[in-house]
């Protein structure tokens, strides 16, 4: 029997930022270690919870306003391990909420400023008009990626760090510039939602490279098949993809 | 006492209800004519022209009127509601076509009110989508609502789960006498504390029921538990096979249910709280069980229909809550399953969603068929949950088609989103009797 070797996915406030099938992104990213031979191992970190030895790959993702309030102290609080995971590289994926607050500061529409961790280079300021509907967006690294955005923060990013993605539908991180998301060391920001690991699995299976490659030194497997069945998944994704291509704002 | 607040104005009133009946209806024949099937627009002409005209007419009925607003089961909950109290003998005025707005409930008047703008009618019963029941509300307000649940399926149209909470809290505070509260919905239950003068009564699940229902925090977070639960005049105690147990004010009685699945029984229990409520103690207990027992669903809510000699039910899908509880009301054990999700402005164009539901429950049978627009986003989410499907056809008519001929002689369900369903209940008329819409 081959030895396990586990990889630790850190879910960062399942309980209150988890608003728009967030958790299909940490679904992914387990199936998608496990189909390479991998051990996912789930930790789920909620405010005051202890911050588990072991971090092998990061994922947060989008709230309500409310929820927003109820864990920014926290991840104020754990901000310094947070920010030596970023700096040694461990791959991570923010998703709409905590991308903003991976970012300097949101300003509410009252002009209150929240501050952020400051990992990204970006702030945020809230706006009276939500950017909600289907995007397209076109990533050197990625390719197309496909997702959903409804959002009322809008974000503009800094000198230190790259967009994800130029918007072809859509707004993206605001309505003035093109840029969608964030780009800096491992980590991946963005306001797509749909969720979005499902649809752009070369998001994914960098995420999940990367976090290997620290982790055993070695690379994972491109291909993957679960159990070899009559709908090959990659084969379902490309008409998925296809679908979302076409689909109305 | 119960009648609604503001004074009925009485100077010229007639000749101004005469004239914009009259002129409302002329509106409707033109819209006839032109071939439109909108409803809401002889209701437009009217509210621009005599905009007191909704208020006007609906304050002369003795009885008043009773809102019923929330995300998920308001057409069948409304529809229970009207038919209980044509059940105690009550002339119940209803906007029954899907117009939950209010123009349409403009437009329903006016098929219904005669020249001199009366209604034959004791008490009206609106079915009010939440964001337009926020303006309904400060031009009529209801004697009472009944506000149902949160969910999540609205909010690629309100942004947030919280707006839509406070949509609710607007009704609740603009309602004259009392308000019916869901006490197993924390946001719904959390109204009451930004109430004054109005008398909260509320609904509820059994200890032992609240498992079966999970909410939107319960499925991130696992059951609160904790949360101080007020008392319920009306309780559903258990799911009993093709009804339910309920508790009304202390006193047990159990009934059979036309209508089918988890979620209708427990809308029976929010429409017997607010008919309970806007009836106190002249309600006659007996009809009121006689009547819930005879409810049928509403158009394509949890619909039952035989299909070439099988049993095929419809269930209509449009939240992660809704599809949980659509998949543990029912067993998957011996039924063929298809599963069939359109992205259209009506369904939600957000496929997040499907995320948000585990489909563990059907692995054990598989699915035989994967429809609608969104095929391919529901395929993919099966295969990340290792269930396996036969087929998967984007083309609705095909794939019923397909579904149907390949699965002969088993019971069928069909899990659908909104105009999923349209579709396929279309369809459907091919093969059987299908209650128009």
């Amino acid at each position: 029997m081959a030895e396990s070797k586990p990889i630790h996915v850190l879910q960062l406030y399942p309980r209150d930022m988890n608003i728009y099938g967030d958790f299909g992104n940490a679904l992914v990213l387990q199936r998608r270690l496990q189909w390479r031979g991998y051990e996912p191992i789930l930790h789920s970190y909620d405010p005051e919870d202890e911050f588990p030895e072991q971090v092998d790959l990061v994922i947060g993702g989008g709230g309500q306003d409310s929820g927003q309030d109820k864990i920014q102290q926290d991840l104020l609080r754990i901000g310094d391990r947070l920010h030596t995971l970023a700096q040694s590289g461990t791959p991570m994926l923010m998703i709409c909420g905590l991308y903003q607050l991976f970012g300097h500061s949101f300003r509410t529409r009252e002009g209150r400023e929240i501050k952020g961790v400051g990992i990204l280079d970006l702030r945020t300021e809230g706006t009276d008009t939500r950017l909600i509907g289907n995007v397209v967006a076109e990533s050197k690294e990625f390719g197309e990626i496909l997702g959903y955005e409804n959002h009322s923060g809008q974000t503009y990013l800094g000198p230190g760090v790259q967009p994800l993605a130029r918007v072809t539908k859509g707004e993206g991180n605001n309505a003035k510039d093109s840029y969608e998301g964030a780009r800096f060391k491992n980590i991946v920001g963005s306001y797509l939602h749909g969720s979005l690991l499902p649809k752009n699995p070369a998001i994914a299976d960098f995420l999940i490279a990367t976090a290997v490659q620290n982790r055993y030194a070695e690379e994972i497997q491109p291909q993957i098949d679960p159990a070899g069945s009559a709908q090959p998944i990659d084969e379902l994704t490309r008409k998925a993809r296809t679908t979302a291509t076409r689909r109305p704002r | 006492m119960s009648r609604l607040s503001s004074a009925p104005r009485t100077l010229g009133t007639t000749l101004g209800s005469a004239s914009s009946v009259l002129i409302g209806r002329a509106a409707r024949a033109v819209t006839k004519l032109r071939g439109g099937g909108g409803s809401a627009f002889p209701g437009l002409v009217v509210e621009k022209l005599d905009p007191n005209f909704l208020a006007r007419t609906l304050h002369r009925l003795p009885r008043g009127v009773i809102v019923v607003s929330g995300t998920n089961g308001k057409t069948t909950t409304t529809k229970m509601v009207v038919e209980l109290l044509q059940g105690q003998g009550l002339r119940v005025f209803t906007n029954r076509s899907g117009s939950n707005f209010t123009r349409g409930v403009v437009a329903s008047i006016l098929e219904d009110v005669k020249l001199t703008g009366t209604l034959d009618a004791d008490i009206a019963v609106l079915e009010l989508d939440e964001a337009h029941a926020v303006h309904f509300v400060k031009a009529v307000r209801p004697n009472h609502s009944l506000l149902l649940n949160v969910m999540r399926d609205q909010l690629d149209r309100f942004g947030e789960i919280d707006t839509t909470a406070g949509m609710l809290r607007t009704i609740a505070a603009h309602t004259v006498e009392a308000v019916v509260l869901n006490r197993e919905d924390p946001r719904v239950r959390a109204i009451a504390e930004t109430l004054d003068t109005q008398r909260v009564d509320y609904f509820g699940l059994s200890e032992s029921l609240r498992g079966h229902f999970p909410s939107d925090d319960d499925f991130h977070s696992g059951p609160a538990g904790t949360a101080e639960h007020p008392h319920a005049d009306v309780v559903l105690e258990e799911l009993t096979e093709g009804g339910g147990r309920f508790t009304l004010d202390g006193e047990s009685v159990s009934t059979s249910l036309t209508v089918n699945g988890a979620y209708n029984t427990f809308n029976a229990a929010a429409a017997l709280a607010v008919v309970r409520q806007a009836l106190g103690e002249t309600v006659d207990p007996r009809a009121l069980i006689e009547s819930l027992s005879k409810v049928s669903p509403a158009f394509g809510r949890g619909e039952s229909l035989t299909v070439q000699g099988r049993p095929l039910d419809l269930v209509l899908v449009k939240n992660p809550s809704g599809f949980r509880l659509g998949l543990s009301s029912f067993a998957a054990e011996g039924v063929a399953t298809m599963i069939a999700i359109n992205d259209n402005y009506a369904d939600g164009r957000d496929m997040s969603w499907l995320w948000d539901v585990e489909f563990a429950s059907l692995a054990e049978q598989g699915v035989r068929m994967v429809s609608g627009v969104r095929a391919y986003d529901m395929a993919l989410r099966l295969k990340y949950d290792d269930v396996d499907f036969d087929a998967v056809e984007p083309d609705l008519t095909l794939a019923l088609t397909r579904f149907l001929d390949e699965n002969p002689d088993r019971p069928a369900r069909i899990f659908c989103t909104y105009t999923a369903m349209l579709a396929l209940r279309k369809r459907l008329g091919a093969y059987t009797e299908v209650e128009a819409f």
